[in-house]
């Protein structure tokens, strides 16, 4: 046929699903944020300047982005141990596991912001324990077991095996420090990599690994070769939505935080305290910071997804 | 069957036109938006004025609330909120409603009685039973080896008057000396290990998470604290000096006159200085300003020498603009290398 008629789709035409998803994504996306940039205009340059560099609005922004870095390389990691274990293996109350999973987007942020706090602060289940669980107990218990070892091989300093590197009264506090705010930043990401990889990991065709084992694979090579180039690019893109789910976290984390200036204060929350004092275009100057961070960084996983998937296809 | 259905569907349009022609008649509405601390007081208060202007007026009202952290109930007022009363925990968040939104005359204060306060309340201590670090007064807090509990000053209201009512104190003590009062308010702020956003948040760390040896609180929420938590955990100290602190209320011009409700919103503004609200106030308490009355509820205020905004300060613009505004004295406790 010399003549090619347009594709049949099961949706209407492509003019109507475009213009419908320009019109949406404006209203939803788009005008809100360029909204945002209009007020941040309204500022002067020095004074735009001032605010985005000032200090604890500095050390706000690295204590955000690097616990929300910290936060979805954890959910990266056991957040696939846990799609694999979910999709994998029969198990009583796998059902059950599965719903948990979504605990975190169900809850509301306050809610799992005030259970954090409760648990992880010093009279808390787990914050007493870490306080009591100290490194100078935790170094006893070490040396108790290797000291006796290590003395009969060769004489070591006295005063043990860990001793001087680390001061001896530091205990481990979660509420009201930066480790706080990280598992925060961990609990409400953990949905997005489990979800983002279930699919995919029930798509892996169990056939492959088997091969690759009859080919003389080990176990490590064929998660490396043949389970790991498959998943790479869900993972990412979950560890992509749980950082940018963490970065702009505000309920569960201010709980917890603490919010000492310099220490524990998240950009959020520096956001809301220029509500507080009226200043709406300071607000949105360090909105805009974050934003175009944010969309730096999210650029930059996607164009590593682009990349490693190209690079799966062309079977390199 | 179906001349059934349209029967009901007939009669449930005529209902509906009953009501909506009967509700404006009689009914009125108005919307208080207050600070978080004031949800008991206004529950008892609102019920008592819908009785008091059914009685006097023969029309039913109905009272609305929204409690919140109280920059931020000025901050929904201005983006529109259509409260037709504000009842917040200082006069700066109203000042703004008049200047940025202008839906009520800058002279708002001035229209009420006592600062449009119709209650004051002060900063007091709680401190756990027994006193066990012997907490006694301001210069107690700033001592090695004691938790301060207080809010973000930020955030927080009521976080600003406890701010205040420190550095008032050090001025005192060392004859007006602002240098001296700054690094009082420094190791002060060294000894605070948590900084919630909301007063109820630092309560909560206080009470519940037990952390810290003394929480700086509204009057009426330490007492509220000890009515709720037993005075077997708790005790109250009376600082000997504090902040008079003056809640104002005012009216929202624009949105009350858009709801033609300016009637029942002033009188219900007025009903907070009569003898009975003004009873309310002191049962739940806020100090009264009713001479009568606060002599009635004597025994439960402790005396106590108070401090104003004005005196100190000279009014809440400047203590803002000077202590709490990006890079005031509040800002530079935690600066690198502050002392």
């Amino acid at each position: 046929m010399a003549l090619r008629l347009k594709q049949p789709s099961v949706l209407p035409g492509f003019g109507l699903a475009m213009g419908y998803s320009l019109l949406y994504l404006s209203l939803i996306v788009l005008i809100p944020l360029s909204a945002l940039f209009v007020k941040t205009a309204t500022m002067t340059w020095p004074r735009f300047w001032s605010v985005v560099t000032n200090e604890a609005n500095v050390a706000a922004y690295r204590l955000t982005f690097i616990t929300a870095i910290i936060g979805a390389s954890i959910n990266a990691i056991f957040g696939f141990i846990v799609a694999w274990s979910l999709v994998r293996y029969e198990f009583w109350g796998r059902k059950i596991l599965d719903a948990i999973v979504d605990l975190p987007f169900a809850l509301p942020t306050a809610v799992s912001g005030i259970a954090l706090t409760t648990l992880y602060a010093p009279t808390g289940w787990i914050g007493a324990y870490l306080e009591k669980w100290n490194v100078s107990s935790l170094r006893q218990s070490l040396d108790a077991w290797w000291l006796p070892v290590f003395e009969k091989v060769q004489s070591l300093p006295a005063g043990g095996w860990l001793s001087w590197p680390l001061p001896s009264d530091l205990t481990i506090k979660a509420a009201y420090t930066p480790l706080g705010v990280t598992i925060a930043m961990t609990f409400i990401g953990l949905p997005f990599v489990v979800r983002t990889l279930q699919p995919v990991v029930e798509d892996l065709d169990q056939g492959i690994e088997e091969a690759a084992a009859s080919l003389g694979a080990n176990r490590f090579q064929t998660f490396r070769r043949i389970i790991f180039p498959r998943i790479f690019p869900s993972l990412l893109t979950g560890f992509a939505l749980a950082l940018a789910r963490a970065l702009g976290e505000y309920g569960s984390v201010v709980f917890i935080a603490g919010n000492m200036p310099m220490k524990t204060e998240i950009a959020s929350l520096k956001i809301i305290q220029r509500l507080d004092e009226f200043d709406y275009a300071g607000a949105t100057a360090i909105a805009v910071v974050m934003l175009v961070a944010s969309f730096v960084l999210l650029l930059l996983i996607n164009c590593l997804q682009w990349f490693s998937s190209r690079r799966f296809r062309e079977g390199a | 069957m179906k001349y059934a259905m349209k029967r009901s569907v007939a009669a449930g349009v005529v209902v509906l036109g009953i009501v909506a022609l009967a509700l404006p008649a009689t009914a009125a509405e108005i919307l208080n938006a207050s600070y978080d601390p004031t949800r008991e007081l206004y529950q008892e208060f609102n019920k008592r004025f819908a009785a008091h202007w059914k009685k006097t007026n023969n029309q039913d009202v109905t009272i609305k609330q929204s409690h919140g952290g109280s920059g931020k109930q000025a901050r929904s007022v201005i983006d529109g909120l259509e409260a037709d009363v504000v009842t917040l925990a200082l006069a700066y968040d109203i000042d703004v409603i008049a200047e940025k939104a202008k839906l009520l005359p800058e002279n708002w204060q001035t229209r009420l009685p006592n600062n449009a306060s119709p209650y004051t309340s002060t900063i007091v201590f709680l401190v756990r039973k027994g006193n066990p670090k012997h907490i006694k007064d301001w210069g107690d807090l700033v001592k090695p080896g004691v938790l301060v509990i207080t809010p973000n000053p930020k955030t927080s209201g009521g976080a600003r008057w406890n701010y205040l009512a420190a550095w008032a104190y050090s001025l005192k003590l060392n004859g007006g000396d602002e240098g001296k009062a700054k690094e009082f308010i420094t190791s002060l702020y060294r000894n605070v290990p948590v900084l919630d956003s909301g007063a109820r948040g630092s309560a909560n760390t206080f009470v519940q998470r037990k952390l810290g040896d003394v929480l700086l609180a509204w009057e009426n929420e330490a007492y509220l604290s000890l009515k709720e938590f037993g005075a077997d955990q708790f005790e109250i100290v009376m600082p000997s000096l504090s902040i008079l602190a003056e809640p104002p209320v005012s009216l929202v011009d624009a949105n009350a006159d858009k709801h033609g409700t300016r009637k029942v919103a002033e009188a219900y503004l007025q009903y907070l200085y009569s003898p009975e609200g003004q009873e309310i106030a002191a049962k739940n308490f806020y100090r009264p300003r009713d001479p009568e009355v606060a002599k009635k509820y004597e025994g439960q205020f402790a005396k106590v020498e108070l401090v104003t905004i004005d005196e100190v300060f000279g009014g809440w613009k400047k203590a803002q603009a000077s202590h709490f505004k990006d890079g005031g004295v509040f800002d530079q406790i935690y600066k690198p290398g502050a002392k």
